[in-house]
């Protein structure tokens, strides 16, 4: 894997302002960054998820998740037979360092990535009491983490159980979907890190998006969906078993 | 994972809403509870209850100004809690708190006790020296008129006070229930009937608060409880009792026949994790024994000392459910996971700031508070009222 | 008149309370963040707060502005659809200053095994291997290229 010398000092100075260009601003003045613009989601294939963990390894890294606490994490299910209701689910470390091997036991496993729905009607921002949790504009549950007041009534209020407090900053704490990096033109670090395209990233604005095209031709689901909070993680080919 | 059995969603293990939440509902409802006994007195004209009226609204500000410290103590930032008056989310019960407590404190507890004491605050900025004299002189707001005509239209706005008051107490309390109730996401809490039962568990406590402290004030001073002030109590606290119990039950026959599919992991929850905290402490000791006693005061002629001895058991008894309750509502709600596949412990810490000794010092602190209260404005004007000419 | 002179307390605690009220109107002003509203019930500046937060991968376009050579040999392979960070890491620190920030070199025996150690738990068209009975712990890349792993053996390099 070498690159010439001179290939290197040619490209050098271009890739150091193609970088500067992605760091560059807020999502206001970035330019082609408009609010408005975008209604983000995301599509999880479950057929795909061979869970190494690389997606809750790059979020922790990414977004310095403190120990023991997980913006996204996999689980793992084992459904036996038509045994919808009593399926046996593990998710050790969060599926930090993935899963232990199994060998073949007759019963039917996959893998779950979860994380937080960006929910369009969701019920934490409902419950707030000063306004420190909120949907953008563009379709990202946020966080002030200045205004939060460590309350955790958003905690409860999360079907999906994908908030914690954060153990050190005292205040409520979930996945933002890369806020810094999709306002950037970047993939969500779990995207970025998934290495079976099993997470993708989607823009339900964007009528280029390849969402779009798979909703038409694929069965899919959203966790919990009885609890209408208006979920926009797609799961393609999500079990009945799953919780 | 210590603590865990089954399965638990990764951030769902830890408890985050603590002793200090169960403490909150309890000391609000003993506010709510005494309130509508003190009221009995004053809108429903029930006299055989005049002698604790004094006492309960007493009781009632004691307690409601310890009611806010839990919360702020549990908050990650308990500096920014005013941002709950200044930018309040409309769309959230909790944010109401700021607003109905204030408006509870000040334009319900505070005046109804300021209207019904005005009379003795006079006098004794008149009699006392010194300290108290000056205390005195402040809580007059500089008015020493109490003339008939203008103790008549502390009466009358008193009553309406009192009035408004019982909306405003049943207020304080239910918005606590909704806060639990109104959760899809929590099928222990999610229910229409979580408000209803917490306001009628808090009648409860309240008036099984007021009935103890008066029996254990009266001793204390040496002097004879009024029985039929006791007796009338008693009989509020059994059928209050009565329709608290039956809400409860209710509650869980709907549950065990819906069988939704939360049922078998809740149904788990209670005959394990909560076994001790709800079928023993709540039920059986908290609530079927002292329905037995008041029962059995209600309807068999017993001797003084035995009735005595059975509201003080009972009223105790009751004290100690209700308490119960709010442990089984809000710690039970957080010891099951959402995937229904699993169940968390409760590690209640000692001496952090969310742990027992606050818990238990907290409790404490409402009666030392009301010792001042009572020190202050007391509340059995026979005896104690300061001797002064009242201006006509 | 004398409704007032016997009624007169009642307007001094009444006092009190509209006093209060026009202080906590005045304070609000001050206290308030200013972008508050903005958008909805929230800071709005929040928003921006979120978008500044620094970044810790590049993402792979910033790797492929560079490493083309590198791009040339996967985009064919297997490992088209793998990013660079997926194995190599968090490497925003050496796209904004490749010389100084030089990422380690990786250990193929413990890293590919993450993937594609077998277990029926992952889905069976997922290429898979027991790897003490594949490789007996050699390194992968002895025989296999990771950017192109099914090109003829050649190694790494």
């Amino acid at each position: 894997m070498t690159m010439s010398r001179r290939h290197f000092l040619i490209l050098l100075p271009a890739a150091a302002v193609a970088w500067e260009s992605v760091l560059a601003g807020t999502p206001e003045q970035a330019p082609n960054y408009t609010m408005s613009e975008h209604w983000w989601g995301m599509l999880i294939d479950i057929p795909k998820c061979i869970g190494c963990g690389n997606c809750v390894r790059a979020c922790q890294e990414e977004n310095d998740v403190p120990d023991g606490h997980f913006r996204t994490w996999v689980e793992r299910y084992r459904r036996s037979d038509w045994h919808l209701e009593e399926p046996q689910v593990i998710s050790p470390d969060g599926g930090k360092e993935g899963f232990p091997s199994v060998n073949d036991d007759g019963g039917d496993y996959f893998f779950v990535p979860k994380m937080c729905n960006q929910c369009a009607d969701s019920p934490c921002t409902q419950v707030c009491p000063v306004g420190a949790t909120f949907i953008a504009p563009d379709g990202v549950v946020l966080v002030d983490q200045s205004y939060c007041l460590g309350c955790a009534y958003c905690v409860q209020a999360c079907p999906y159980g994908c908030r914690y407090i954060h153990p050190t900053k005292k205040v409520a704490d979930k996945c933002t979907l890369c806020y810094h990096r999709i306002t950037k033109g970047l993939t969500t670090a779990c995207c970025e890190a998934c290495p079976t395209g099993a997470r993708q990233l989607a823009d339900l604005k964007n009528p280029k998006d390849p969402i779009h095209e798979f909703l038409k031709t694929h069965s899919v689901d959203v966790l919990k969906p009885q609890m209408a909070t208006g979920a926009k993680v797609f799961y393609n080919d999500l079990d009945g078993s799953v919780r | 994972m210590s603590g865990v059995e089954g399965y638990m969603y990764p951030n769902e293990i830890t408890l985050y809403w603590s002793v200090l939440i169960v403490l909150y509902p309890y000391i609000t409802g003993l506010v709510a509870g005494a309130f509508i006994l003190a009221s009995l007195e004053r809108v429903f004209h029930v006299e055989a209850v005049k002698p604790t009226y004094r006492l309960a609204l007493l009781t009632a500000l004691a307690f409601l100004l310890v009611a806010p410290l839990p919360l702020v103590l549990h908050l990650g930032h308990p500096f920014r809690s005013p941002e709950m008056y200044f930018t309040p989310h409309s769309t959230s019960a909790m944010a109401m708190f700021g607003y109905v407590y204030l408006w509870y404190l000040m334009a319900v507890l505070t005046f109804e006790i300021w209207l019904d004491y005005r009379r003795d605050i006079v006098l004794f900025s008149q009699s006392t020296k010194g300290a108290a004299r000056l205390i005195y002189k402040i809580m007059t707001l500089g008015s020493s008129n109490i003339g008939k005509r203008s103790l008549h239209i502390d009466e009358r706005v008193g009553w309406v006070v009192t009035l408004v008051g019982i909306p405003s107490a049943i207020l304080l309390h239910g918005y606590v229930g909704f806060i639990f109730g109104s959760l899809k996401s929590n099928p222990w809490w999610s229910s229409p009937l979580m408000p209803v039962v917490f306001i009628f568990s808090a009648m409860v406590s309240g008036i099984a608060g007021v009935m103890v402290l008066y029996m254990a004030v009266t001793r204390l001073r040496g002097k004879t409880i009024d029985m039929r002030c006791l007796d009338s109590i008693a009989m509020y606290l059994f059928y209050t009792f009565i329709i608290d119990f039956s809400l409860e039950m209710l509650d869980l026959v709907h549950r065990i026949y819906e069988a939704n599919e939360s049922f078998r992991s809740l149904n788990f929850m209670v005959h394990t994790r909560l076994y001790f905290s709800q079928i023993v402490v709540q039920i059986l000791i908290g609530t079927l024994v002292p329905l037995v006693l008041l029962f059995l005061a209600q309807v068999v002629k017993l001797p003084v000392i035995v009735r005595k001895y059975f509201y003080a058991i009972s009223g105790s008894l009751a004290l100690i459910s209700v308490l119960a309750m709010r442990w089984n509502v809000v710690i039970g709600g957080q010891l099951f996971s959402k995937s229904f596949l699993g169940y968390t412990t409760y590690k209640m810490a000692l001496v952090t700031r969310e742990g027992l000794l606050v818990s238990i010092f907290l409790t404490i602190l409402p009666l030392g508070i009301l010792w001042v209260l009572v020190k202050l404005l007391p509340p059995w004007p026979e005896e104690d009222a300061p001797h002064g000419a009242a201006a006509d | 008149m004398s409704f007032f002179k016997d009624s007169g307390h009642l307007f001094r605690f009444a006092g009190i309370f509209v006093f209060l009220f026009l202080a906590f109107l005045v304070i609000r002003v001050f206290v308030v963040p200013k972008s508050f509203g903005e958008y909805g019930h929230y800071r709005g500046n929040a928003i921006k707060d979120m978008a500044a937060k620094p970044l810790h991968f590049a993402g792979h376009q910033a790797c492929e502005t560079c490493h083309t050579d590198v791009l040339d040999v996967k985009k064919t392979g297997k490992h088209a659809g793998v990013n660079c960070e997926a194995c190599h890491g968090p490497l925003a620190a050496h796209a904004a200053d490749p010389s100084a920030v030089v990422p380690a070199k990786l250990e193929t025996a413990s890293l590919c095994v993450r993937c594609h150690e077998y277990s029926a738990a992952r889905p069976k068209t997922f290429p898979q291997v027991v790897s003490a009975q594949h490789s007996s712990g050699m390194p992968c890349e002895t025989c296999h290229n990771p950017h192109n792993p099914l090109q003829t053996a050649g190694g790494a390099k």
